[in-house]
């Protein structure tokens, strides 16, 4: 997909009208997550019912791929236990290396797949990232 | 005269595919330039300074000319007050190194303003940890304008140095450096310039202005990157000790101990980037011909369009003076509601190379209470289509983003 239909298509409305972004009054974890060279900066909350992520939240600020996909990450994250969370964050980090490209492989990305074309845009790496890196360090 | 379509056939870089306009991160350099990096490893090569046989001299005598044409560039008195470094970045660091051994103790101040490039904070933090000093940060108001009373409020009788932007690489403002000099040397302090954004814009003459250095960078003037200058005042870099040691900069070598050869020897430690200031001799040169009366009006020219479009967009904010005289080719921008990531990545669809980011100004930025901001930097070679092409996009990066106009 290129960039403008990227942005059309799946990023605005993420990063227009999140479905997770807000603040919980009483998480389980919290972690920031910062790109200081690009100012992209995210504040990723966790709730857990036993090993599971029951609920997930993020407020922050940065540009519209840094803040989609972190949305994005969220709706996938909901219901899995921390090893599947973990793992699906690897999946994702592997498909933004460029490391995976399988389609089967990455069906379970859901719709963050369909980020699978910033790999081709080295500068915006980083932003696709950010959610997913965070992620990893607080369940990592 | 060329004009301007003759001047873009001069660059294999700039063409129809690509609207520059990055100038002021480095700009693209004429084929003349990259042509004089290679004319000199096929006819001057030799190590400059050391050996004694003809190609040496040969490449000793390319590498003073380049010396002398920079001392020209800049009017200082004679080449040896040119002393070649990497960049800008290096040159001051040489400076705070040197001045911070030279000049700094216990309690003194350095001045800097709030606006300066990380490369113009980073190196005096440093020499005011180490000797316990105070780094002081004069204030421009929000256009950029340092007033006469912030200077002289904070240059004081503790002041010992003052570094100072000569154009902000965020705002494109010029400082007043003629009354900074003025006030700084009424206490005795010695006045470093950070040219890095003036010297490719406009005839910079260190008498005039009576500075004691001026750094700048030959990629950011159409020379080869890897190449760059300080200026220093005779008497002043007598005194300075040097910055790196070894090879060329000695005069007499024991076990424990060594005497400094002169300037400016004395700075410039190992083998020397010759074929690089060969080909900065020649972007000088190239300059030259095209003269600063051109460069001059053909970025404000340029700039006025750029502003005066951008007025037209209710969701564009412009930082720094509302007039185009007070940019220097570079005007630094927001689009609301578009992170300037995103502007410039779709932006860059349609072949329009704009930064975007902090500019390596961090504290400026807190001090605008942005995040982050797109930039866009002018120079010689850009034309009114381009801007107009700019506009044009820009206009309609909101709607892609999702907003309704
Ligand atoms: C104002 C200013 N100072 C210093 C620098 C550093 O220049 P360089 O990277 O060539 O050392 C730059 C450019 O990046 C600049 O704009």
């Amino acid at each position: 997909m290129d960039l403008k239909n990227l942005y059309r298509e799946i990023v605005n409305d993420h990063n227009l009208n999140p479905q997770h972004k807000g603040e919980m009054t009483d998480p389980d974890m919290e972690l920031r997550g910062v790109n200081p060279s690009c100012g992209d900066d995210i504040f990723l909350q966790l709730k857990f019912d036993g090993d599971k992520i029951s609920d997930a939240m993020f407020k922050g600020s940065g540009c519209a791929i840094s803040q989609a996909s972190v949305d994005m990450m969220i709706d996938n994250i909901i219901g899995l236990s921390k090893d599947e969370a973990l793992k699906q964050s690897a999946l994702f980090h592997s498909m933004i290396n460029g490391e995976v490209t399988d389609e089967e492989e990455l069906e379970e990305l859901d719709e963050a797949y369909y980020l699978k074309d910033v790999c081709h845009m080295p500068a915006r790496v980083k932003c696709a990232l950010l959610g997913w890196r965070t992620l990893k360090e607080m369940l990592g | 005269m060329k004009n301007v379509n003759e001047i873009r056939a001069d660059f294999p870089l700039i063409n129809e595919k690509t609207v520059y306009f990055d100038n002021a991160a480095t700009t693209q350099r004429p084929a003349a330039v990259t042509a004089a990096i290679k004319e000199f490893y096929d006819n001057y090569n030799a190590n400059p300074l050391r050996g004694l046989y003809d190609l040496s001299s040969l490449a000793t005598e390319m590498y003073g000319k380049a010396r002398a044409a920079c001392a020209a560039f800049i009017n200082a008195k004679c080449a040896r007050e040119i002393i070649f470094t990497r960049n800008t970045t290096e040159s001051i660091n040489l400076a705070a190194y040197s001045l911070g051994e030279l000049l700094i103790n216990e309690g003194d101040n350095i001045v800097i303003s709030v606006s300066e490039h990380h490369s113009n904070l980073l190196p005096w933090q440093r020499v005011a940890k180490q000797k316990k000093a105070n780094l002081v940060f004069m204030e421009p108001d929000m256009t950029g304008l340092l007033s006469l009373d912030e200077i002289k409020s904070k240059i004081d009788l503790k002041t010992k140095i003052v570094s100072i932007g000569h154009v902000s690489n965020v705002w494109g403002r010029t400082n007043p450096i003629k009354e900074i000099v003025e006030a700084a040397h009424k206490v005795g302090a010695v006045v470093v310039v950070d040219g890095a954004q003036a010297a490719p814009h406009m005839k910079v003459d260190v008498r005039e202005l009576d500075v004691d250095l001026y750094a700048f960078s030959g990629h950011k003037m159409l020379g080869p990157m890897g190449i760059g200058c300080l200026y220093g005042k005779l008497d002043l870099l007598d005194k300075m000790p040097p910055f790196l040691m070894g090879g060329e900069m000695i005069e007499y070598v024991t076990r424990t101990d060594a005497t400094f050869a002169e300037i400016p020897h004395k700075f410039e430690a190992g083998t020397v980037n010759a074929a690089d200031a060969y080909a900065l001799n020649t972007a000088i040169g190239y300059i030259n011909e095209i003269g600063f009366d051109y460069i001059e009006n053909h970025e404000k020219q340029l700039t006025a369009r750029v502003m005066e479009g951008l007025s037209k967009n209710p969701y564009v904010t412009v930082y720094g003076s509302p007039d185009p005289e007070e940019h220097c080719g570079i005007v630094t921008f927001n689009l609301e509601g578009v992170h300037p990531h995103d502007l410039a990545s779709v932006l860059n669809d349609d072949g329009i190379c704009i930064r975007a980011g902090h500019h390596c100004a961090q504290p400026l930025m807190q001090f605008m209470g942005v995040g982050s901001t797109a930039r866009l930097s002018l120079y010689l070679y850009n034309t009114d289509e381009e801007v107009d092409f700019f506009l044009e996009k820009l206009s309609k990066v909101r709607n892609l983003m999702g907003y309704g106009s």
